[in-house]
């Protein structure tokens, strides 16, 4: 049980996509305009990254590692990915509307995203059984919507403040980012890899 | 080679079932829109203000065409047109449109309003209220900082430089965006063609407004006394003017001749009060003197 959590909270804290292995900047500068949108991001982002995985992996350990295709995983993934996106946000739009509102334009901004994708290649990279790459991707997912939401919350409060004119805007938003950063550097080495 | 055979097999399998499937849950769960929304969405001035009641202008077009209760004529920035338009689309009736423009009520340009302060924090009015007041003697006047310039999607807002917002009539659509957001309830919406204007809202006595204000009203209650049609009434030491006994029976303004301060004025848009008052009572004060000094 232990193990599991360490690696939820690995996965959530210690080494957070964002801002410790810098990977799906697009979307945290884009999307952390306002308090309201990043939690709805950060929701599409952990249920799209947590299905997706699971479905790679059954894909890649009854098709793809049965027939020596290991090297196909990546171009694979991508369109595994792409399609259940697309499902989801069919369905969604289909029998939940009120939840479509909440979420469901970002659902399709998260399916071609580096981070939805760099999960399940990481777990297959780590070798995780079925269990354990779910709760790294339900980790890391965690740990993006974290990092996505404290960093809109930051940038509400920016809105108010006095920036000089030259680095208004995304110029303010870089060096806070790096702030935040080195904050989550504190955490480092306390869970490795 | 068997490799490279079964990689060709597994790409074009995979895609073959993921392409069948998409089409069909295209086909299955797709959600019928109705155009109609489409096209009322189209035809709104996507201000995005909100003065209908609803989140943005795609809402309310959703609503209108899906909910028979919703009246057409709830865009305001859309003026008569888009009621129109729209009432056309979904069917409903075409009812009038009271057209509204946002008024300033306030003259304490920098000349006129005492300063107590000197204001260094974040050029916003909601911010500059909050401490201790803002900067201005006056506690209901006009702060400057441009909230409201800010807020306006329509661009009909703009800082004078005597820092009093001024309104561009023919812009201003009158969604009200300024009106909710101004922290001193400066700002009002008022129907474009009236004829008077008090540019106050200062509810001080008239001793205090003396005192900070060279322009507000002081509440004398002279403009009350002269109209003919009781269309003034002075509350809380504010003239307040009916707009809609002005403009139906008034046809000779007589309350803006007695007025001490000049706060009460003759309807210009687009101008700031307080540069203009300078020129026009000092004619009529020389057109007085000169009077007085021929009899």
């Amino acid at each position: 049980m232990s193990e599991y959590f360490l690696l939820f909270m690995g996965a959530a804290i210690v080494n957070n996509f964002v801002l410790t292995r810098y990977l799906g900047l697009c979307i945290f500068f884009g999307v952390s305009k306002n308090y309201h949108a990043s939690t709805s991001m950060g929701l599409a982002i952990i249920s799209v990254m947590t299905m997706s995985s699971m479905l790679t992996w059954v894909i890649e350990h009854f098709i793809l590692l049965p027939l020596g295709l290991g090297f196909l995983k990546t171009i694979i993934f991508v369109v595994v990915i792409a399609v259940f996106v697309q499902m989801l946000e069919m369905v969604i739009k289909k029998f939940m509307p009120t939840l479509y509102n909440v979420w469901g334009i970002y659902l399709l901004l998260v399916a071609t995203n580096c981070v939805i994708l760099g999960v399940p290649l990481i777990n297959s990279e780590a070798n995780f059984t079925f269990v354990k790459s779910i709760v790294n991707a339900m980790g890391s997912g965690t740990g993006f919507a974290i990092a996505l939401i404290l960093f809109a919350s930051l940038r509400e409060k920016l809105q108010y403040s006095d920036v000089p004119k030259s680095i208004e805007g995304l110029g303010i938003a870089f060096i806070l980012a790096g702030m935040l950063a080195l904050a989550f550097q504190g955490f480092s080495g306390m869970i490795p890899l | 080679m068997i490799t490279a055979i079964y990689a060709i097999l597994v790409m074009v399998g995979l895609g073959l079932i993921f392409g069948i499937f998409i089409s069909f849950a295209n086909k299955k769960w797709s959600v019928e829109v109705d155009p109609r929304i489409h096209e009322v969405d189209e035809i709104l001035p996507k201000g995005q203000c909100g003065s209908c009641g609803y989140p943005g202008c795609m809402a309310y077009a959703e609503a209108v065409v899906t909910n028979p209760d919703v009246p057409a004529n709830l865009c305001a920035p859309g003026k008569e047109a888009v009621a129109k338009k729209v009432a056309e689309i979904t069917g409903k009736k075409a009812e009038a449109l009271e057209t509204k423009i946002a008024f300033v009520r306030c003259a304490g340009t920098y000349g006129k309003a005492v300063r107590t302060g000197l204001y260094r924090g974040v050029r916003d009015c909601v911010s500059a209220n909050i401490l201790v007041g803002g900067d201005k003697g006056c506690t209901f006047g006009c702060l400057g900082y441009g909230t409201c310039v800010k807020v306006c999607m329509f661009d009909a807002l703009k800082m004078s430089s005597e820092g009093i917002p001024v309104v561009n009539p023919d812009k201003c659509t009158g969604c009200g965006k300024c009106a909710t957001v101004c922290p001193r309830t400066v700002i009002t919406l008022v129907p474009p063609h009236i004829k008077v204007k008090v540019n106050c809202n200062s509810h001080d006595k008239g001793a205090v407004v003396r005192k900070i204000c060279k322009a507000g009203c002081i509440g004398c209650g002279m403009c009350a006394k002269d109209c003919p049609y009781q269309a003034i009434v002075v509350d809380n030491f504010l003239a307040r003017v009916d707009s809609k006994i002005c403009l139906e029976k008034c046809s000779d303004p007589v309350c803006l001749k007695r007025c001490p301060t000049k706060a009460i004025r003759p309807a210009i848009w687009g101008v700031v009060p307080g540069f203009e008052i300078q020129e026009e009572p000092k004619e009529e004060t020389k057109k007085e003197a000169r009077e007085e000094a021929k009899v």
